[in-house]
């Protein structure tokens, strides 16, 4: 029964391990709970939690196992008794599944079912799924694990372990939340390839290997060079400025020093287009003429290694994406928004674009430009969890 | 769980309930404990305190952007050995003359429990924490050069202690309890400093406090003051003999609390 928190967890997004579950165990055998239930919900997080920014996953999954526990500190005696000693649980296994069941079940039929199973009980009842008794799955009594149904009995008194699950003050942490640099920073640092594979000639001194090769030479001098370790990542943004994207610019401009300050790339090239790239981008964010670069030098002179990451919120007017006749900022030619957004596409295998905003709810025209981008484009959004995703794309070999 | 071996904060060190459950559940498992939490709440000294409290000797290893793993273990000064046997010293062939024992051998080869505390675990290359993935499971480690097996006598109690610049592998997370120390409240921060300073005036410590969770508060600030801030801030408030009243409208000394020419700023702007 008890394994079904831990399918809860794995269900709610945190990766518990086996091991940490076994840990567990042996942690509640040696009694570091200290038989109180805040105590376990100490111990359950810190054991199965290794992140600030899960705590608010764990404490919404914990509230949700739990909450149907009598409103008291203490560990309930089953749960105690059945770690203790799982085999002289008497009955069958709880079916968790039904326990499930039950949160399908509204409030009056619980109501009505409670009245009716009232009449027909006749005797004390524990650890079952139909009968009002302590433990077990079913919707009446306590201390059971119904996610849903009525306490009948238990005592009030702290709950403090709901107390600060329900606080949820972790909430913050989480990483599906939207980003500050440093946050972006850490993110970009994922965005590296060590390789002293790299074509370069061996011009580092390689201490150990001379040391090896003299002493395997009987102590005449034998020099080693090594080529060196670097990260050959180049970066290659590209950003959507100006327009209806003033609305998310201090979340640009935070990707954007993040992208800056994480130097370890070999390469990092940002340029700024409005809406949609055309033959023209700029090296500004104000998208001033004299900074104007021609998308042609782009795609000759980046090499293919480089990853390019896109962001825009890829929503415009329709034909500024499909049609050729469109006057996009000084300049006019024949070819598409999106030819050009596919000419990097096949440019680059490693491509991704990032959205600060979501798809539009109200849909149809609004969302046509959306919905043609995300067809075209690995398309994440901007929140810290998505980001990873998108830069550990960019750095699997398609 | 006996008592005499659970951790209860020390006299200089105030730990959270939760934080001393922690630790204890470390101990009690064997297992590292991974510490997390803003700059400045006390991460390191926790190890000082835990090692104060149950009167174990503290290692420190001190991780840096060049550490490698090994350099824990131990090291082989080949150098040396060459350089001993040009000129036919004696005990060359001795090989474990020349075996050093880094931080994590010392702490092995110790004969009574001590306290590991390895700090800053996130400063070191990302491959860090995986090359010690058996060593802190099993206690021990080979060495070929000698073929000795250096085993822990005694687990040693590990403290991790990370500012999360890096990420670290799920497979030493795995291994490890976890605590994030959070900021610590008004009231929390009060015994901290009680037990840093004594017989601080009442009506100071309000202030400073109250200024301290207001400047925290303050919008946009790039760096946050944090505790030991705070502790230098009051330290520099009764050297300058000011006076209750002006901190909050003054906030003499704001150098010691932010660190940043535009925070200063910043906290001046909304003071006028």
């Amino acid at each position: 029964m008890f394994t079904a928190f831990f399918y809860l967890l794995r269900g709610r997004g945190i990766h518990v391990s086996l091991n940490e579950w076994m840990s567990l165990l042996e942690a509640l055998e040696k009694g570091l709970h200290g038989s109180s239930f805040t105590g376990f919900y100490y111990l359950c997080r810190s054991v199965l939690v290794k992140s600030e920014t899960e705590f608010d996953k764990f404490d919404g999954a914990f509230l949700e196992f739990f909450k149907d526990m009598p409103p008291t500190d203490e560990l309930p005696k089953e749960l105690l008794e059945w770690l203790e000693k799982p085999k002289d649980k008497p009955g069958e296994e709880f079916d968790m599944e039904r326990a499930m069941q039950n949160d399908l079940i509204d409030q009056i039929d619980i109501q009505k079912k409670f009245l009716e199973t009232l009449e027909a009980q006749k005797e004390e009842h524990n650890g079952g799924s139909r009968w009002v008794g302590t433990g077990g799955v079913s919707l009446y009594g306590n201390s059971g694990f119904s996610p849903r149904g009525i306490r009948v009995g238990g005592e009030g008194g702290g709950r403090r372990a709901f107390q600060v699950a329900s606080e949820r003050k972790f909430r913050d942490f989480r990483e599906d939340n939207t980003l500050d640099i440093r946050q972006y920073q850490m993110a970009f640092r994922k965005l590296r390839e060590f390789s002293s594979r790299i074509d370069e000639a061996r011009t580092e001194f390689d201490i150990d290997g001379t040391i090896q090769e003299t002493c395997d030479n009987a102590g005449s001098l034998q020099i080693v060079y090594d080529k060196p370790r670097k990260n050959t990542v180049k970066v290659l943004l590209l950003m959507d400025s100006g327009g209806s994207m003033d609305f998310y610019s201090r979340m640009c401009s935070a990707l954007f020093q993040g992208a800056n300050k994480a130097n370890h790339f070999k390469d990092l090239q940002v340029f700024y287009f409005h809406n949609c790239i055309y033959s023209k981008v700029y090296t500004d964010p104000l998208l001033r003429p004299r900074n104007v670069v021609p998308t042609e030098w782009i795609l000759r002179n980046l090499s293919s290694e480089y990853k390019v990451i896109i962001v825009g919120d890829a929503q415009m007017e329709p034909s500024e994406l499909l049609e050729p006749s469109y006057y996009n900022y000084g300049a006019r030619d024949e070819v598409t928004g999106l030819e050009w957004l596919k000419r990097f596409k096949d440019k680059y295998p490693h491509i991704v674009w990032l959205n600060p905003s979501a798809r539009p709810l109200y849909g149809g025209w609004w969302a046509k430009t959306y919905d043609v981008l995300h067809n075209e484009f690995d398309m994440y959004p901007l929140t810290l969890e998505e980001l990873q995703k998108a830069l550990k794309k960019l750095m699997v070999n398609k | 769980m006996n008592m005499n071996t659970a951790f209860q904060g020390s006299e200089n060190y105030v730990a959270s309930a939760e934080l001393m459950r922690s630790v204890n559940i470390a101990i009690a498992l064997q297992k590292p404990l991974l510490i997390k939490g803003e700059p400045g709440t006390g991460k390191t000294m926790l190890a000082e305190a835990i090692s104060k409290s149950l009167g174990k000797k503290l290692i420190i290893w001190n991780i840096k952007s060049t550490t490698k793993a090994q350099d824990g273990l131990y090291v082989y000064d080949v150098v040396q050995r060459l350089y001993d046997s040009q000129f036919g010293n004696e005990g060359v062939d001795d090989i474990g003359k020349y075996v050093k024992m880094g931080k994590l051998g010392e702490a092995f080869s110790a004969d009574e429990q001590v306290i590991l505390l390895i700090d800053e675990i996130d400063k070191a290359d990302l491959e860090f924490p995986n090359d010690l993935l058996w060593e802190l499971d099993k206690m021990e480690f080979y060495i070929p050069e000698t073929k000795e097996t250096v085993k822990a006598k005694q687990r040693p109690i590990v403290i991790v202690t990370s500012n999360a610049e890096k990420e670290l592998p799920d497979a030493f997370l795995r291994r490890c309890i976890f605590h994030y120390i959070e900021f610590p409240d008004a009231d929390q921060m009060k015994e901290i400093i009680d037990v840093h300073f004594d017989n601080l005036e009442e009506k100071l410590l309000d202030q400073v406090l109250e200024t301290f969770y207001w400047i925290r508060g303050v919008y946009n600030l790039q760096k946050k003051p944090s505790t030991s801030e705070v502790l230098d801030w009051i330290q520099a408030l009764i050297l300058g003999g000011m006076k209750p009243e002006d901190i909050d409208k003054k906030v003499p000394f704001a150098g010691v609390l932010l660190k940043k020419n535009e925070d200063i700023d910043t906290v001046k702007r909304y003071l006028k």
